[in-house]
């Protein structure tokens, strides 16, 4: 087989994989705006019906809304989480460092559905179950592990001598915090903002277990499908699908690329 | 009389079991340039960075100003560090680096942007001031941290083998920008370095470190003339060292008998130091010289002018030669060549006696 010839087929396979991923996505897409209430081929009509019928209807907007807030606080309570821990794990050595870590690594471990259960138990028994600030601290829970690997891997990068040259400057410990650290991790946690309020935000079995009535939107969509067939779903899966991926895709462009400052 | 800008009294550092530094004494005056030489891992750079307040002794005192240092935090400490990675701050503009100490200290923003442009242009880098520090070369960037560590105007900068990252044209260059800050500044340097070329050119006073002791202090040229020990003889140039067993006014060494420059001990165990540039190297024998050695040529090294010869006696001493490369002409140097190396007994220098 000749090089050229080779490349082909991998670009062919490469095409496959992504359409293997997308394809359901695209479908979903595509139907959301599909007149027919059964998702066959060939296509109905096109309509923007099934997204009026969401717009109109109360209980996607509480789930909406649940989920926004939701993801909004789990994003900022899971990367200020997370930035503590990376920070300590990266300035201090201390007895039961390892274990520390795996404890902090742990959660994405465990499977979703004994971590949904174990929580549920445990919110019950505290009486903190079914409310929406429940589903923020699972997800909390949950995400806190990205938010400090995301920031221990950019403290990593960090000249080992850069706080300290800011406490020789005159900084305090509190003011090279502030003026050092912080700045310094600042894509990182830009990135780990974006990235723990997209996992929030489409996460479906903890939430579930743990929201009661707060509906977050996967829950919606869940009981929206249950016994019947309805494209709704369809325009709601687009638009959480677009949520995520925006979420994520400002994730991925913090991590790569450098904010550069512009000179004044 | 005032104390010292600076005192280390009975300064002693232990990382668990491991001695650091042991019991330094040593003070530094006010405008003095002052290199802390030695190999890595004698403790230079534990001295160093307790002076900045980054260790704490764990006996002694350091002294600033009069004031003792023990308590206070590296915040509250004028101290100034240029660091070996120069730990400029990546996300801030060349300008904002320099106004970092000025701003911990609540200088208003318009005061403290002048005195920083003041401070580049001082050091030729006024044209980067609004650049990121990541786009600088080697050289600029180490002057911006220059700029960054005087712009509070200390009484004392301390510098972390500062220009190990710079090519050796560049450091040449730099050595003159830091010789000559000094002298307009007239405030104390403190440079810690494991290059001798450095401290020797830059230094008015040389503290040379050896295992978390002080081995010796001096001017650059008493020590080079005058080690106080094997070590600093070993350490700080192209000594060949004699060993052997005083006998009246001389050394019986097991290649010869060597007249002593001064008195010593009959029956002691002496070391003679006898520096690179004052071996003279001949074809023939000299009757007449009193301090005579025949030996083979085993490599040679060219530094430009200067050249080394490296030779082995009977007893596989090594001697290390060195002259100016147009005195060689006529000699016919080849590997394996027996030549015969003599010295005058008063540039010999007989190291100091060490108690038993």
């Amino acid at each position: 087989m000749s090089g050229r010839a080779g490349t082909w087929v991998l670009r062919g396979y490469v095409l496959l994989v992504f359409a293997f991923v997308f394809a359901p996505i695209v479908m979903s897409l595509i139907f959301s705006f599909n007149a027919d209430r059964f998702p066959t081929i060939p296509l109905g009509g096109f309509t923007t019906h099934w997204y009026a019928t969401i717009f109109a209807d109360d209980g996607f907007w509480r789930a909406a809304r649940n989920s926004l807030v939701v993801s909004a606080c789990t994003c900022i309570l899971a990367t200020a989480l997370g930035f503590c821990t990376a920070y300590s794990d990266y300035r201090y050595r201390f007895r039961g460092q390892g274990a520390y870590l795996g404890i902090i690594l742990l959660p994405p471990t465990i499977p979703l559905i004994i971590m949904a259960l174990a929580m549920l138990a445990w919110f019950s028994r505290v009486g903190i179950s079914g409310q929406v600030y429940s589903v923020v601290l699972a997800h909390t829970v949950l995400t806190a592990p990205f938010a400090m690997a995301i920031i221990r891997l950019r403290l990593e990068r960090m000249d080992a001598s850069l706080e300290a040259a800011a406490w020789n400057l005159g900084a305090s410990e509190w003011r090279a915090m502030r003026e050092v650290i912080l700045p310094f991790c600042r894509p990182a946690i830009l990135s780990s903002l974006f990235l723990t309020a997209a996992i929030s935000f489409d996460e479906f079995t903890v939430a579930w277990f743990v929201s009661g009535l707060n509906k977050t939107l996967p829950v919606h969509v869940l009981e929206i499908v249950q016994g019947t067939i309805d494209p709704q779903v369809n325009a709601i899966g687009t638009l959480v699908f677009l949520v995520s991926m925006t979420l994520v895709v400002l994730a991925q462009l913090m991590i790569f690329f450098r904010i550069q400052r512009s000179a004044p | 009389m005032s104390e010292p800008l600076v005192v280390l009294d009975g300064v002693e550092k232990r990382f668990g079991d491991f001695t650091a530094v042991r019991r330094a004494d040593l003070t530094i005056d006010e405008g003095e340039f002052v290199a802390i030489m030695g190999p890595s891992g004698c403790g230079k750079t534990t001295t160093l960075r307790m002076l900045a307040g980054l260790e704490t002794p764990s006996a002694g005192e350091i002294r600033i100003g009069g004031r003792s240092m023990n308590d206070v935090p590296p915040h509250a400490r004028d101290t100034p560090m240029v660091w070996q990675s120069l730990a400029l701050f990546p996300f801030l503009t060349v300008r904002e680096n320099v106004e970092f100490g000025l701003k911990m200290r609540g200088i208003a923003a318009a005061a403290r942007k002048a005195r920083a442009l003041d401070w580049l242009d001082r050091l030729e880098i006024g044209d980067f001031a609004n650049r990121i520090v990541d786009t600088l070369s080697g050289g600029q960037r180490q002057r911006v941290a220059l700029a960054r560590s005087l712009v509070t105007e200390p009484r004392i900068l301390l510098l972390d083998e500062p220009l190990s990252a710079l090519d050796a044209h560049l450091v040449i260059r730099m050595q003159g920008v830091l010789t000559r800050l000094q002298r307009e500044l007239g405030i104390a340097f403190v440079y810690v370095t494991h290059s001798h070329s450095e401290a020797f050119a830059m230094a008015d006073r040389v503290v040379i470190m050896s295992r978390g002791e002080i081995a010796q202090v001096g001017a650059p040229r008493a020590i080079y003339r005058a080690p106080a020990n094997r070590f600093v003889a070993e350490f700080v140039g192209r000594n060949t060292i004699l060993t052997g067993t005083v006998e009246g006014a001389a050394l019986r060494t097991p290649i010869g008998t060597f007249a002593l420059p001064a008195p010593a001990t009959d029956g002691a165990t002496a070391h003679l130091v006898l520096a690179a540039d004052i071996l003279h190297i001949a074809r023939a024998a000299d009757p007449a010289a009193r301090n005579a050695v025949e030996a083979r040529l085993i490599s040679e090294e060219f530094v430009g002018s200067i050249v080394t010869l490296f030779l082995e006696a009977a007893d596989g001493t090594e001697f290390k030669v060195q002259m100016q490369e147009r005195a060689l002409t006529g000699l016919d140097l080849h590997a394996g060549g027996r030549f015969h190396l003599t010295w005058a007994t008063d540039d010999a220098h007989l190291l100091p006696e060490v108690p038993a």
